[in-house]
């Protein structure tokens, strides 16, 4: 294996285990900087644990994971702060303040970190709801006046709101409408083309898949068991890509019965 | 076999406690560390001034007078077996604010302000707030221990320093509505009486109580397990937590104060 040193990010030998539960058990990923990867794989698998073992946020057991270069699990508070400013991130649940406001919880970044104002920040974060088709009534409601879908679509705008350099979606479109959810994939789409974003989202949703992703990488059994091209996802010639594509109960992946 | 060795329990009990005493120091540490080096969150200084401070004013009032009350009745039935019942000024001052102002008031204090504060934080850590914040560029331990950490040990004082004037209070209405006290030489007693040192011993006591009703809250909300049964057992053991550590404290500093 070649080490490419013009990985945006680089993930080698991750091993993650919760007690007996072995979920992740030599994962390698390799990204460059620009390209949009999106993960598939069954309910469980390990797919937020990987994207929470790469944000520093679960340390994992063994191997390692490093962004433009610099090992984020071996480093001092100080570089670790550097590099997590460099990360948005979508939750699978949202995560958002409940305390706060959802234009609040948007600007949350650009007002605590970065030091911008209230007027400002406001502003900005009207701007990333329009992005996801929120209009600004919703700006100084409270998330848990929000239905399930607008939450998601709030830490969305939130994870893009301060224009970080990688981007991590957790299911980004679940829980949408078909054409919301095809807003949202053309969002994270013009991230990686036109900002330059680099992005690793996780979906089950194949449709949504194939719009955002330049790669397509498939996690079975706590590894990377296939990873090519989006258009390659259909014709994978692997029996496990194209069993889960599918969508069919029959084939070598094991489904629990009853 | 290791089982039915009698002292195995014990060692494990043991080991547990000091593995636990550790990590409160630790948490406790980064707290301190968080409390006296920028950036300082304002505002949810503030916010926590309000709900620490002045929300829990009717609680430890209400306390408070019904001590002083009861305290006065009491040292009037044991005084008057040997004939001192015009010492119940004194001792109502003495025992309000040397012990039962700061020490009842912690303990009302540890059930109102140390639950609430596990229970936020326990929830936001099961909802990945606490994650989203360190995605976001933010500390938690400056942004939400460290703001009540100082809140408390800004609010407790004045909190117990209020509830000593309402004990003597307490003492002066039943002493002089029920045990035909004149007004002004209960308070000229009193105040000739009492010693400065009565006073800021108890007000020390209270930074200390204080101190361990934050450091409960948000220790135990920060260590949540997961789910609805992880949030309300952090509750619960912030409370009793708080409330022996109280105890234990109030001994050790008594001693010094003697
Ligand atoms: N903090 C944790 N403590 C213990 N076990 C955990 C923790 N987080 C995840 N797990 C376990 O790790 C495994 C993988 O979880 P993960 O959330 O990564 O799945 P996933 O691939 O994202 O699934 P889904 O598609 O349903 O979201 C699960 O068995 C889960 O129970
Ligand atoms: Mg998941």
């Amino acid at each position: 294996m070649t080490m490419s040193t013009s990985s945006k990010i680089s993930i080698s030998g991750v091993y993650k285990a919760f007690g007996a539960n072995k979920v992740l058990r030599g994962v390698d990923i390799e990204l460059q900087a620009g390209k949009s990867l999106v993960v598939i794989g069954g309910s469980g698998t390990g797919k937020s644990v990987l994207l929470k073992c790469i944000l520093g946020l679960l340390t994992p057991d063994e191997g390692s994971i490093s962004v433009d270069g610099q090992s984020i699990h071996k480093t001092g508070p100080r570089t670790r702060q550097n590099i997590m400013g460099k990360f948005g991130m979508l939750f699978q649940g949202g995560a958002l303040f409940d305390s706060l406001s959802v234009w609040e919880n948007v600007a949350f970044r650009l007002i605590y970190a970065d030091g911008v104002s209230r007027r400002a920040a406001r502003k900005r974060a009207i701007a990333a709801l329009a992005k996801v088709n929120l209009g600004p009534e919703t700006a100084n409601l409270g998330p848990a006046e929000l239905s399930g879908g607008m939450q998601k679509r709030v830490g969305l705008a939130r994870a893009i709101a301060a224009r970080p350099e990688i981007l991590f979606f957790d299911e980004p479109t679940t829980g949408l409408d078909p054409i919301t959810a095809d807003v949202i994939n053309n969002l994270i789409r013009s991230q990686v083309t036109a900002l330059g974003a680099t992005a690793i989202s996780i979906t089950h949703d194949m449709a949504s898949a194939r719009k955002i992703a330049d790669e397509i990488a498939m996690i079975y059994e706590g590894k990377i068991i296939w990873r090519g091209p989006a258009k390659d996802v259909d014709n994978s010639g692997n029996p496990y890509v194209e069993q889960f594509v599918t969508g069919s109960e029959t084939g070598p992946i094991k489904v629990m019965a009853g | 076999m290791s089982a039915l060795n009698p002292i195995a329990p014990i060692g494990q009990a043991v080991l547990g406690l000091l593995r636990t005493a550790g990590a409160i120091s630790i948490f406790a540490w980064r707290g301190i560390r968080a409390m006296l080096l920028p950036p300082w969150y304002f505002g949810q200084v503030g916010a926590q001034l309000m709900r620490i401070g002045f929300y829990s004013l009717p609680v430890v009032g209400l306390t408070a007078v019904f001590t002083g009350a009861a305290l006065a009745l009491n040292i009037y039935t044991g005084g008057a077996r040997f004939n001192a019942e015009q010492f119940v000024p004194n001792i109502v001052v003495i025992g309000i604010t040397r012990e039962l102002g700061p020490v009842l008031a912690s303990l009302m204090l540890a059930g109102r302000v140390s639950a609430a504060m596990a229970a936020e934080i326990g929830a936001m850590r099961v909802t990945e707030q606490i994650d989203a914040l360190h995605t976001l560029s933010t500390d938690p331990f400056r942004f939400l221990v460290a703001p009540r950490l100082l809140a408390a040990l800004i609010s407790v004082p004045l909190l117990v320093l209020i509830a000593d004037i309402i004990g003597v209070f307490g003492g002066y209405g039943v002493s002089t509505v029920i045990l035909d006290f004149n007004g002004a030489t209960y308070i000229r007693n009193t105040l000739d009486f009492m010693t400065s040192g009565d006073v800021t011993s108890g007000l020390i006591k209270a930074g200390v109580f204080g101190f361990i009703i934050a450091l409960m809250g948000c220790y135990h909300g920060y260590n949540s397990a997961r789910g609805a049964q992880g949030v309300g057992r952090a509750t619960t053991n912030a409370v009793v937590s708080a409330a022996i550590l109280i105890f234990a404290a109030n001994y050790t500093l008594t001693t010094l104060f003697v």
